[in-house]
């Protein structure tokens, strides 16, 4: 994986903005094998399929556990090694092709069923790989190379829908800042439920946005991006629906609900109920 | 005269109580020595609706639902008009003459038929839940089943060392009794069943589902998700009550997609992981089963067949996905296969299926069929102490590992521990990184395949070698084939049997066997004739006895077709 090997045969774009989001994940591994002490083997990374997805090789330094598996099924991959090894710490990384199109019916269910995983979702706008396809996130009116007359479609609107469908944990970030990106991937990690942590993450060759986020005052161009100020109550979901509506890329934690159990605390409940029985047991259940 | 066995046909609406009956029976025989079988079909409706369960009884193992209904019992007019035809000569057609719709019934010319009062019967007894005793009474007067079995069967079910066990005892037995004298007035009678013969080794009695879940269990899955599907639901409900307790998990997902791909993540994780469906959950699994594959992550998925492409016929019996199941992706794929063919081989097949997925690390795939998954027999009971169990080879190193290093199976990193890799989906070096270079495709292939031959271990059943022509069939066609092979041996018929359950990989010495043989006759449920054409590209001149009703094989119909083949073989394979 990753790093030096000349074989692997993978490489972003110059300036790609997933080369931070990938800065942020290993600070923030980091910074969790710091606190926790755990080894970094009990990171596991689970990838989509598209330019994001090829984080999972990308990595420098001591590498997680990885899995890059088909397209669009993170999430229920991810939930499959969580609820085996709920001991693990399991994060999604995967774009907005991967997952708010074709991985759009798995959101529902996990935000439902509060799987304590992570996702960090890198939304460039446009599919990259296969070359400048318009994506679910891409601008009503858009002119790409599928959508030759401009985009038929509005464009999705992913902080509303994580909220809406019940995600306990939402944060907004922008590759751009590093440090601050790993801070809120951090958060999430240590969320006790099913954190989603959205990441605006320019592609340099389809849909440059660089200047449009930071803006350009020489350009006259304002900004889209600001902080969320520290008085906004995070567990006040008409707060945080008040929040996704005033637009632009909020950076910080939009929505938390710590009140929920997780998938994996809910089955611990389970276990103490006591209804075990030995295969022999089951099998003389049918004795004649 | 004497028999060796019967036949039951239990038929009426949905909740009737047309399955409770059958499985009543077969209860009542199993317990007393006989052994039963039960065969059924239901309407994919939630109420009502016509359904139908017939029990076969014999003094000895059974292997078929039977070709002939001796005996119908007609809960309503529509279970009567659909199914007396169906009744032999000479058999025995009963109606609930209390129920409604039999109010002023003269079935014309139609002379096998008497009504029998079941609910004022039951009434009488004081105990109107003893319906199903009037209907055992009047079946054990037709085949002159022993009283004292009866007693012992009703003592032994309601002595549960409560109050007024007396009184439902003496209630059920007379019940009994009352069934057996009205009956005996209508003047039929079939003949006299032979003497139970008990084993003298434990057995239980369970549906196929069951067993093979049982089997799963005893292998030690620890990891199962599933979507609600006809005919493999029971497999999802059965877990989610039994495999509870510290590091296990049994779940239902949101689809089959989320289904394949949770078990992977879990078998790479390091568990014994499991799914099971039907035809359309598998279509929809196909891209995961090519990740598992690829990725070398062993898993186990059931298929428990049912009837046509797409919707196809949920609650109908066919094995029509052979093809699906050993190729079920794009790309370079055959994955081991294994089809059971009885209920004990649904417990038996499931605990194989765990220890080649640990043994060669991918997904293997367990075929088993609707009309063996509710089907309810009576088998051996499993012993525990003489099953083998496997799991994976595991990587105890350090980091640094390259776990897809070498052209065979190498020990694999399990999370958590030292050895972290990506399990890769796109074709990859020995550190798991993406790669497009054509040796590596060429050596990872070469590799995936290789690590096939980790399972040749299968064995087989084999009879009359020395023919040149054999049948063999697989899956649920097994005990029609084998009981149509015995009648045929009755004939003197020169023909050999063969059958296995291991179709992917085929034991090699059986396909070495098989090389040899003039013909080799395949009785299967579909139309391509789907094994035998598998069989043909190994270089075996097998040709199909193919059907595609929804039905299983009757005896009579094989034993036909099968000396049609033999008397003409070449006339047989030019039409194939």
């Amino acid at each position: 994986m990753s790093r030096k090997n000349p074989e692997y045969d993978f490489k972003w774009c110059p300036g790609c903005g997933d080369f931070g989001v990938r800065r942020a994940l290993e600070l923030a591994m980091i910074n969790r094998l710091e606190e926790t002490g755990l080894p970094m083997e009990s990171n596991v990374m689970v990838a989509g399929i598209g330019c994001s997805g090829n984080l999972v090789h990308l990595l420098e330094g001591p590498q997680p556990y990885g899995i890059h598996g088909i397209h669009g099924r993170t999430l229920p991959i991810a939930m499959g090694v969580k609820m085996a090894r709920p001991e693990l710490n399991v994060v999604i990384v995967a774009g907005d092709g991967d997952f708010l199109s074709i991985g759009a019916e798995h959101i529902g269910p996990q935000a439902a069923r509060n799987l304590n995983v992570c996702a960090v979702i890198m939304d460039n706008g446009v599919y990259g790989l296969t070359k400048g396809q318009s994506s679910p996130t891409t601008k009503e009116g858009t002119i790409t190379s599928s959508t030759p007359f401009g985009k038929m479609e509005i464009a999705a609107d992913p902080l509303e829908l994580y909220l809406t469908l019940g995600v306990s944990f939402i944060a907004s970030g922008f590759s751009g800042n590093p440090r601050r990106l790993a801070e809120l991937i951090n958060q999430g990690m240590n969320h006790k439920g099913f954190s989603m942590v959205h990441v605006q993450s320019p592609c340099v060759t389809y849909n440059d946005t660089f200047q449009l986020i930071k803006g350009n005052a020489k350009e006259g161009i304002e900004p889209m991006i600001w902080d969320i100020p520290e008085d906004h109550d995070r567990t006040d979901k008409a707060a945080a629906h008040a929040l996704i509506q005033k637009r632009g890329l909020p950076v910080g934690v939009i929505y938390q609900d710590d009140s929920r159990l997780s998938l994996d605390d809910r089955v611990q409940q389970i276990w103490s109920k006591d209804r075990q029985h030995s295969v022999d047991q089951l099998i003389d259940a049918y004795a004649i | 005269m004497q028999m060796r066995d019967f036949v039951v046909r239990f038929a009426g609406e949905g909740g009737q109580g047309v399955v409770t009956s059958a499985e009543g029976l077969a209860q009542v025989s199993t317990q007393v020595g006989y052994h039963a079988l039960t065969y059924s079909t239901f309407p994919s409706q939630i109420m009502g609706g016509p359904t139908w369960t017939q029990a076969r009884i014999s003094d000895a193992p059974i292997l078929s639902a039977g070709d002939d209904v001796d005996v119908l019992v007609a809960f309503n007019r529509e279970a009567y008009e659909t199914h007396f035809s169906e009744v032999r000569d000479g058999g025995v057609i009963i109606y609930n003459s209390n129920d409604r719709e039999f109010e002023g019934f003269e079935a014309e010319g139609e002379s096998r038929i008497f009504g029998l009062p079941i609910d004022d019967l039951a009434k009488s007894t004081g105990n109107t839940r003893a319906a199903n005793m009037v209907v055992i009474g009047a079946l054990a007067h037709l085949v002159n089943m022993s009283q004292d079995y009866l007693e012992q069967f009703v003592e032994q079910r309601f002595r549960r060392g409560r109050d007024g066990d007396a009184e439902i005892i003496e209630s059920n037995i007379k019940a009994i009794k009352l069934g057996r004298a009205e009956t005996a007035r209508s003047g039929f009678a079939l003949g006299e069943l032979a003497p139970a013969k008990a084993p003298d080794y434990k057995q239980i009695m369970l549906r196929g589902n069951d067993a093979l879940s049982l089997g799963a269990m005893a292998a030690g899955v620890e990891f199962y998700i599933g979507y609600p599907i006809s005919p493999a639901t029971t497999i999802l409900l059965w877990m989610e009550r039994n495999l509870v307790g510290p590091g296990k998990f049994a779940y239902q997902v949101s689809s089959e997609i989320e289904s394949i791909t949770g078990i992977l993540g879990a078998g790479y994780a390091g568990k014994k992981a499991m799914t099971a469906t039907a035809g359309p959950g598998f279509s929809l699994m196909s891209e995961g089963l090519g990740l598992g594959w690829m990725a070398e992550i062993p898993v186990v998925v059931v298929d428990v067949q049912r009837g046509g492409p797409a919707t196809g016929l949920p609650t109908k019996t066919e094995q029509s996905d052979l093809m699906a199941c050993m190729y079920p992706a794009h790309g370079d794929v055959r994955l081991p296969v294994i089809a059971v063919g009885t209920v004990e081989e649904a417990f038996y097949g499931a605990i194989w299926a765990f220890n080649w997925a640990e043994r060669y690390q991918g997904p293997v795939i367990l075929m088993t069929e609707m009309s063996l998954a509710d089907r309810v027999q009576n088998i051996a009971r499993p012993d525990l102490s003489k099953i083998t169990l496997e799991s994976r080879q595991t990587y105890q190193g350090s980091n640094g590992y390259h776990r897809y290093s070498g052209s065979e199976m190498s020990p694999m990193p399990i999370p958590g521990n030292p050895g972290a890799y990506v399990a890769n989906g796109s074709e990859h070096d020995d550190m798991g990184d993406t790669t497009h270079l054509p040796d590596r495709h060429v050596q990872m292939t070469e590799r995936r395949f290789n690590k096939l031959k980790l399972l040749e271990d299968g064995y087989y059943e084999s009879e009359n070698t020395e023919a040149s022509v054999a049948v063999m069939p697989w899956g649920g066609s097994k005990g029609p084939a084998y009981e149509a092979f015995l009648r045929l041996q009755e004939q003197e018929v020169s023909l050999g049997w063969y059958y296995t359950m291991f179709l992917h990989p085929l034991p090699p010495k059986l396909l070495e066997e098989l090389k040899q043989k003039k013909l080799v006759i395949v009785p299967e449920l579909n139309y391509q004739g789907q094994f035998s054409s598998i069989l043909r590209s190994m270089g075996v001149n097998a040709h199909s006895i193919t059907q595609y009703t929804g039905l299983p094989f009757k005896v009579r119909d094989l034993v036909d077709r099968i000396t049609e083949m033999t008397q003409s073989p070449q006339k047989e394979m030019a039409r194939a």
